[in-house]
């Protein structure tokens, strides 16, 4: 298991009183696997990434990581803009303290491989809100995170932007062997980009169910053209009870 | 930059209407200097107005002259100069490391709150009597006045600047575990730097009135001093010199700061 929840518990603590995010959830992530989880909104999504990134400590249960290099996708890119494309994708290493040229070597040539050859020397204002989010994904895996968390990271982007980010991300996570726990509210999506979709239950969060999706070749666009589509979405979305 | 020949006959205009907009408004500008000084010389010169308590130009430039001949001219300015600029720097830097404690611990931050807001809101002036006391009449009364009336204004700034970072960023950075030095000098930084640029223009004009007020209450030299003193003998021409003078370095002083943001923040 790349990561493993047992049984964890989390709960925020607030002047105006406790509340519970997460009772007894309980999940895995095989090496390799591109995982997806949905929920109604409010429902402790974020927490989980935040947890599994140990940024905060649960309250009970326990959590494995296989490894601890894991790299964080957020809604917006977070790049800086006054560094450039190249400066940006450094970022990570500079905060490990990696200055090596190998390392560097690295990055760009990963940079490279994706297209983003032409851009390094630019500042992230002049690239288009796609572009932009290929460049952070290539931050996260330039700084060598084998699972990467991502939290709704298409979801500022304009929904034609978003379908081509969404497929670009996933062939570029797939093409590298990254595990990803990807977090939304999108069941669509969920079902196009994952080998398997956590079903959670409003606050506190459990695991109402999961499933194994297997149809289509893996690429987003084959399963949305596949007939299961329909169907699976369905099934989600009465787990969901919407 | 492209080439002119590529462009269209239409952007060739839209150019040209911009550069036609920017010399009406520099032309009017100047145009509406010339003109108040003109007015100013023909109501003294008519005796419309009495030069005696109005000045005029003319009677500027002689005392200004006037000024330079005995070698009192750059003496005074250079003095104000100095505190102003000394005042400045140490305002700026000192408010600038202040807030990076501040940032840097939560709980400092809490602790001093209310006392920054009081400093703040306190007329500085108030304290003159005790700086002269505490510190003489000499040039370490103006400039600590100086400091005094910029710094918590740099400090605020400075502090909100570093306050308004992005949060995503933060979050970024929190989990590619920078520690607390790292945020500051990778992010915070760097990301309040156009905030530092708006606090140093605060400051210029801030700088100015503290030395001043310093030279008011207490000097011997300066163009404070001269405006005091030209009050006192009812040497007008004195005052508005010393005044126009002083409009002269303010505003260059506030062009270099202004100049240092357009390169920085390229």
């Amino acid at each position: 298991m790349m990561l493993e929840f047992k049984d964890v518990d989390y709960t925020y603590h607030t002047l105006s009183g406790e509340t519970t995010a997460l009772k007894g959830l309980t999940f895995g992530i095989e090496r390799g696997q591109f995982v997806s989880v949905i929920g109604p909104s409010g429902c402790g999504k974020t927490t989980i990434l935040s947890l599994a990134a140990g940024l905060l400590q649960p309250t009970g249960g326990t959590i494995e990581r296989e490894g601890c290099d894991c790299g964080y996708m957020l809604q917006r890119d977070a790049l800086f803009p006054w560094r450039t494309v190249e400066q940006n994708i450094y970022l990570p290493l500079e905060i490990r303290g990696e200055k090596s040229a190998e390392a560097k070597g690295k990055a760009v040539a990963l940079a490279e491989k994706y297209g983003l050859k032409d851009f390094l020397g630019k500042k992230p204002k002049e690239l288009s809100g796609g572009m932009r989010q290929r460049v952070a994904l290539i931050r996260t895996l330039a700084a060598g995170a084998e699972l990467l968390l991502l939290d709704e990271p298409f979801s500022a982007l304009d929904y034609q932007t978003r379908l081509e980010v969404c497929d670009d991300v996933q062939a570029i996570i797939k093409n590298e062997h990254k595990t990803a726990l990807l977090v939304t509210h999108d069941i669509s999506e969920a079902i196009a980009l994952s080998d398997k979709v956590i079903v959670l239950s409003a606050r506190p969060a459990k695991v109402v169910a999961e499933h194994d999706i297997t149809f289509g070749d893996g690429t987003p666009k084959s399963r949305r053209n596949s007939g299961q589509f329909a169907h699976t979405f369905e099934i989600l979305r009465d787990e969901l009870g919407i | 930059m492209k080439n002119v020949h590529q462009y269209s006959a239409g952007h060739i205009a839209f150019l040209k209407g911009v550069r036609r907009k920017k010399i009406i408004i520099w032309s009017a500008r100047l145009g509406l200097l010339v003109a108040l000084i003109g007015l100013w010389e023909l109501c003294a010169q008519l005796e419309l107005i009495d030069p005696f308590v109005t000045s005029s130009p003319s009677r500027v430039v002689a005392t200004i002259g006037e000024l330079y001949a005995t070698g009192n001219l750059f003496y005074h300015i250079g003095i104000t100069l100095m505190e102003t600029l000394i005042g400045f720097f140490a305002a700026v830097i000192l408010g600038y490391a202040i807030a990076v404690a501040l940032w840097l611990s939560d709980g400092a931050r809490k602790i001093f709150e209310p006392y920054i807001v009081v400093l703040n809101a306190l007329p500085k002036i108030a304290l003159g009597p005790l700086i002269i006391i505490w510190m003489g009449t000499g040039y370490t009364a103006i400039i600590f006045m100086t400091i005094i009336v910029s710094i918590i204004v740099c400090i605020m700034n400075t502090l909100t600047g570093f306050l308004q970072v992005d949060g995503t960023m933060l979050t970024l950075m929190r989990a590619l575990g920078a520690n607390k030095r790292q945020t500051l000098t990778k992010l915070v930084i760097p990301a309040s730097l156009p905030q530092l640029m708006n606090t140093l223009k605060v400051a210029v004009g801030l700088a100015w009135i503290g030395s001043i007020m310093g030279e008011y209450i207490v000097s011997r030299a300066g163009l404070g001093y001269l405006i005091v003193y030209g009050g006192q003998v009812f040497r007008l021409d004195l005052v508005m010199t010393a005044t126009i003078i002083l409009c002269a370095l303010a505003g260059a002083m506030y062009a270099v700061v202004a100049l240092i943001e357009r390169i920085v923040t390229k």
